[in-house]
């Protein structure tokens, strides 16, 4: 399938010129092609942000919804209609910290569906305040002493919550976000792409450059289904690895809900069974 | 209690058991109410509980009646207390009149009672976990209920226990049943209440249950939501159902993901509800106004309770009108259904689905502790009156979500039904849908959602005048107040004072006007301490009531309590 797909006509685009997002979306693009997902059958759901704008910049169904709540609303459409595939895609303030309740309980859930996080590791629409990703000593107009508390690890996070498919990988290595991208969206059950995004008006301090210095791609030989080295791997400070840290296959939540179990027709097609109604109204007699 | 002559009761009887939680009234309450109407009773129970699992004090009230009933009563004409606490708990409702029976070995008093040895009974059978079935079978003696009725929905009842547990219940209820037919003839105390073959017939169901197979019958399919009492008896009921019905449940991992995950559920094609009560309102708020800016149809049932913050959770209280109202920043429009009976709580809920739908608009059913926990018989209803209405289009490749239409009203697609895309924006959109900063579009984006509002109000729910037509004293009331308001009139029984019934407080009906302005005298109802819907005539139709019977101690109004009230201010 061609990329172009996917292209909108006509948009104005409010990132500014060299961030990180646009590249995201134009690999995103590439890899929702080569999978062959057509636009009518893609939901991209998200929150607010610059990120979250992100569904506006491509032709497809998109629920551009509450700051923070992406992950619900996405649950409840794929839960409503399996068929479609579902994309939650935000921030790292919107999903780690205004939806953090969420990205707990949707990774314990496993609904089948990839969650992109742009991580700039600061606020970028509100205008560059701390973010839950932001470093230790980033300092911003309002944490003007530098931030104090710990920066939140979502991979480690991830992991530990035994997590269906967890990755991470930065916009500046295309190759290696579109083939990550590919395998979370094919990927039964959550996967977790977190993936590295410079800010270049609110975070002077984490550039293209000091990702580049500061990232490196997870050996060949790292085996995803190794969960403590899976957690240790994501816990590595000093440089950040990429790749897909973990994997662990496992029902997802559509295919718990128990009225799909004979029968995968989609809400929208069924109807109440009237016959069985009257039967449960006759047995309070 | 009177000595003497034997007490006769007649017409109408309210039974009161009270013990700690954990004593297993609840049995008593699910096995009698039932048996009692099929004999062809007229029942109504309600219950009066405490927030916490084991001790404290509950009771629950059951009236047995020659004509239908709905309402609390404080009159208590016999009392069951099965512990010590029970007396004090009820003391201000305790009258000379007052049977009282209790178990000496059990039960130590000021007040004379009638010695019935519950636990020396069950024991003999096999331990005092057969207490309860003695007093069922004690009940029905006093009733001269059927025993073969009787005993085969205990066994019913009892059908997934081991062989000689069920055994154990059926000895247990006819030694319970031997004492009951005992006092009438033994001259303590004879009850004579007349039957009727069509409540026989009906059903019996609680206010939760109503909402629940309304719910069904709306089409839901679809319940995302956090427990929190009252409400949780719908989010369970649908649960016990959802195997059989196709209802996709979650409980979420809070309200504002519920809220959410019921947007999505609609977006994709589902009918999704929320079920909650204040405290969850309040995070779902912000929920409420992104279904008014991206158009979604969503259904919130809100079980009031007494606030601020956690309040009286297992109280009742008419306190949250207001925030059903205002709840979500920004102006759109919404509909807000107050049921008062069960038929209404059915009706109501299921046409909630029909018009989120139709409107794509949020829709409130609101209730309370006092109708969610009340039981009482009515007719089957008429499903010839209830239809699922689908208002979802196939799209086409040119289709636009929010197009700008005549009405306001822009046909409703979802994702992967037809060719079109299908977008919904929390921020200010276009009528693809997409992000926009164009403020005269926002104008006519604004004007369009506002136009719902004419609409679903020209589709309102007419108010319910009960009385005489020509009346100078007109009382309104919403919501759950319906029975004891109803039944407090019938007790005063003038001609001059009516009541109007309101099942829809917002938008308002038309209707509602000419009805207070017929009135020499209004009198507004409700179990607040603000009177919420009299500020809300007041804004929307500049009427003031004339006087006010509030009521905010937690507990719903008593028959006696409206009936002094009204005629009070009926008479000033
Ligand atoms: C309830 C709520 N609180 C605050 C905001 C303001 N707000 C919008 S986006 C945002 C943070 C954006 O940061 P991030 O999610 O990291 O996305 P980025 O803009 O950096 O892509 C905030 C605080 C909001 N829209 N809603
Ligand atoms: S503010 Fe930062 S994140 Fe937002 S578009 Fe500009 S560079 Fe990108």
């Amino acid at each position: 399938m061609n990329k172009e797909i996917f292209d909108l006509p006509d948009i104005d685009m409010a990132w500014c010129p060299g961030c990180g997002n646009f590249g995201i979306v134009s690999v995103l693009k590439e890899a929702l092609a080569e999978l062959e997902i057509k636009p009518e059958e893609l939901v991209i759901v998200s929150g607010i942000g610059q990120a979250a704008k992100a569904p506006h910049y491509l032709r497809t169904n998109f629920f551009n919804g509450l700051h923070g709540r992406a992950l619900p609303p996405a649950t409840g459409i794929k839960a409503a209609n399996p068929e479609l595939s579902v994309i939650a895609e935000s921030g790292d303030g919107d999903m780690y910290g205004e939806g953090g309740n969420h990205f707990i309980h949707t990774i314990r859930r496993n609904p089948d569906i990839t969650n992109i996080v742009h991580n700039n590791m600061v606020y970028g629409l509100t205008k560059g305040q701390a973010s839950p990703t932001s470093r230790k000593g980033f300092r911003t107009p309002i944490q003007v002493h530098g931030v104090f508390p710990e920066p939140f690890n979502p991979v480690a996070v991830a992991i530990s919550l035994d997590a269906s498919f967890v990755a991470r990988t930065f916009i500046g290595d295309r190759d290696l976000t579109r083939e990550i991208l590919k395998k979370a969206i094919r990927h039964k059950g959550y996967a977790l792409v977190d993936i590295f995004q410079p800010c270049v008006s609110f975070n002077k301090v984490n550039t293209y450059a000091w990702f580049k210095d500061n990232t490196y791609r997870l050996e060949d030989s790292h085996d995803p289904s190794d969960r403590q080295e899976a957690f240790r791997r994501a816990t590595e400070t000093t440089k950040l690895p990429l790749g897909i840290f973990y994997i662990n296959s496992k029902n997802s939540f559509e295919e718990n809900i128990p009225i799909y179990g004979k029968d995968k027709t989609p809400l929208f097609m069924r109807g109440p069974d009237r016959e069985k109604l009257t039967h449960l109204i006759r047995s309070r007699i | 209690m009177n000595k003497g002559s034997t007490v006769k009761i007649s017409g109408d009887v309210s039974i009161v058991l009270c013990g700690a939680a954990g004593q297993g009234i609840q049995t008593i309450e699910q096995i009698l109410p039932r048996v009692l109407k099929r004999a062809g009773y007229n029942v109504f129970a309600t219950k009066e509980y405490m927030s916490r699992v084991r001790g404290g004090s509950n009771s629950t009230q059951i009236r047995v009646s020659s004509r239908r009933v709905s309402a609390y009563l404080d009159r208590i004409d016999i009392l069951i207390p099965l512990d010590n606490a029970a007396i004090p708990h009820l003391k201000k409702r305790i009258s000379p009149d007052t049977v009282i029976i209790g178990d000496s070995e059990k039960l130590s008093s000021d007040l004379e009672f009638i010695d019935v040895p519950f636990s020396g009974l069950a024991k003999k059978i096999g331990g005092t976990i057969y207490e309860n079935i003695v007093a069922v079978g004690m009940l029905s003696g006093m009733f001269r209920l059927d025993i073969e009725m009787v005993s085969d929905f205990i066994m019913k009842f009892f059908s997934k226990k081991k062989e000689d547990i069920v055994r154990n219940n059926i000895t247990a209820f006819k030694k319970g049943y031997e004492t009951g037919t005992d006092f009438c003839r033994s001259g303590k105390f004879c009850i004579d209440i007349g039957t009727d073959k069509e409540a026989a017939e009906e059903i019996l169901i609680s206010g939760s249950e109503a909402v629940g197979l309304g719910a069904i019958a709306g089409g839901c399919n679809f319940i995302s939501a956090y427990p929190m009492t009252p409400s949780t008896g719908v989010f369970t009921f649908l649960a016990q159902h959802s195997d059989n019905f196709d209802i996709i449940v979650e409980q979420a991992e809070d309200e504002i993901a519920a809220m959410n995950m019921q947007l999505g559920a609609w977006y994709a094609g589902a009918r999704a509800m929320v079920t909650t009560s204040g405290g969850g309102l309040a995070l779902m708020v912000e929920g409420i106004s992104l279904a008014g800016m991206i158009e979604s149809p969503a259904v919130i049932y809100l079980a009031q309770r007494p606030g601020p913050a956690t309040g009286l959770p297992t109280r009742t209280e008419q306190g949250d009108l207001e925030m059903a109202l205002y709840s979500g920043h920004g102006e759109f429009p919404r509909v807000i259904y107050t049921p008062g009976t069960l038929e209404d709580a059915f009706y109501l809920t299921q046409k909630a689905f029909n018009v989120a739908d139709k409107y794509q608009i949020p829709v409130f059913v609101l209730s309370d502790q006092n109708l969610a926990d009340l039981i009482y018989n009515l007719p089957l209803p008429d499903m010839s009156a209830v239809n699922v209405e689908r208002y979802i289009i196939k799209t086409g490749s040119d289709y636009k979500r929010y197009e700008l239409t005549e009405d306001g009203i822009s046909p409703r697609g979802i994702p992967g039904y037809g060719a079109g895309i299908i977008g919904a924006d929390s921020d200010e959109h276009n009528e693809d849908g997409h992000i926009t900063e164009d403020l005269d579009l926002r104008i006519k984006m604004v004007d369009k959602r506002l136009k719902k509002l004419d609409l679903v109000r020209a589709e309102s729910v007419p108010p319910e005048l009960i009385g005489n037509e020509n009346y100078e004293t007109l009382v309104v009331g919403w919501g759950s107040t319906h029975g004891a308001i109803k039944e407090a009139l019938e007790n005063i029984g003038s001609n001059d004072i009516s009541y109007l019934y309101i099942k829809q407080v917002y938008p308002l009906h038309p209707d509602i006007t000419d009805y207070l302005e017929n009135a020499e005298k209004t009198i507004i109802v409700e179990n607040n301490a603000t009177s919420q819907f009299g500020k809300l005539i007041k804004l929307y139709l500049g009427m003031e009531f004339d006087s006010k019977v509030l009521k905010y101690d937690g507990m719903p109004f008593s028959v006696e309590e409206l009936a002094g009230r009204i005629s009070r201010e009926a008479a000033i």
